[in-house]
């Protein structure tokens, strides 16, 4: 961690590979969030909240 | 004298707010032991797990504004409780970024919840100076170069005289004091509204929310 990040340049963009990596998971965590099924899923009638 | 049960009618203030907690935050919708079907999906989990980094970010801040900078820089647990610091925030601010994607798509503000959204707003500001003011009160190398080069966007701003990235105390004061209580106070408010209006319902397939 002493050491600086390699950093990627695309004409405007210019990001650190960390950041590159970190934004990149994000997306996939987002995805996954909705493809996932959710655990143990009770059907319930949504009058809880009316 | 004879107690009343009318709030409209009464003189006490107690009573008023008692009846208008009573009427806008019953105790089955600040504490549900059910929600609606749609809330069974992973994306409803990064709010709560943004939560649970703020607190952890919160314990290991108490502990280090206890024991001092000597100690965060220089013995093992220091560095521990240094780096649990800083990883906590960096969850903080990933699943608090996932929680504004998941709550923008199903466009979380509608139905008398714009004052939650700007709220969630706000606090994502707070936190970015809370979280700027944590790199400026390191005490090494690294919090005097970031100092050293945003003062100058501090002086372009117009905001130096007030708030000088380079006046050590000032960063520290705001970032171990005042800004983690607002994030704290926000927070908790974003929570009671979210209980009191329930979480928003789906848009469907045409684009109308589902009743």
């Amino acid at each position: 961690m002493d050491t600086p990040a390699t950093y990627l340049h695309w004409g405007f963009i210019f990001i650190s590979v960390p950041n590159l990596l970190a934004i990149g998971a994000m997306i996939v965590l987002f995805a996954l969030a909705l493809i996932v099924p959710f655990a143990h899923v009770e059907e319930t009638d949504d009058a809880a909240h009316k | 004298m004879q107690p009343t049960s009318s709030a409209a009618g009464s003189g006490s203030w107690t009573l008023r707010v008692r009846s208008w907690l009573d009427r806008h935050l019953p105790m089955d919708h600040l504490l549900p032991d059910r929600q609606p079907y749609y809330v069974g999906s992973w994306v409803y989990v990064f709010g709560v797990v943004t939560i649970a980094a703020l607190v952890w970010v919160i314990v290991s801040g108490v502990v280090l504004s206890f024991f001092g900078p000597q100690w965060w820089h220089y013995s093992n647990v220091g560095r521990f409780f240094n780096s649990l610091h800083f990883w906590s925030v960096q969850l903080f601010f990933i699943f608090m970024v996932l929680h504004l994607w998941g709550q923008y798509f199903m466009a979380g503000w509608r139905h008398g919840r714009a004052a939650t959204w700007m709220i969630g707003v706000v606090i994502f500001g707070i936190s970015i100076l809370t979280g700027f003011t944590g790199y400026l009160s390191q005490q090494n190398f690294d919090g005097q170069f970031i100092a050293l080069e945003g003062k100058d966007a501090m002086n372009a701003s117009g905001i130096g005289a007030f708030f000088n990235v380079l006046n050590f105390g000032q960063m520290y004061g705001l970032h171990v004091m005042l800004l983690p209580i607002g994030v704290t106070f926000l927070v908790v408010v974003h929570i009671v509204l979210v209980r009191m209006r329930g979480v928003v319902k789906p848009i469907d397939a045409e684009g109308r929310a589902r009743l």
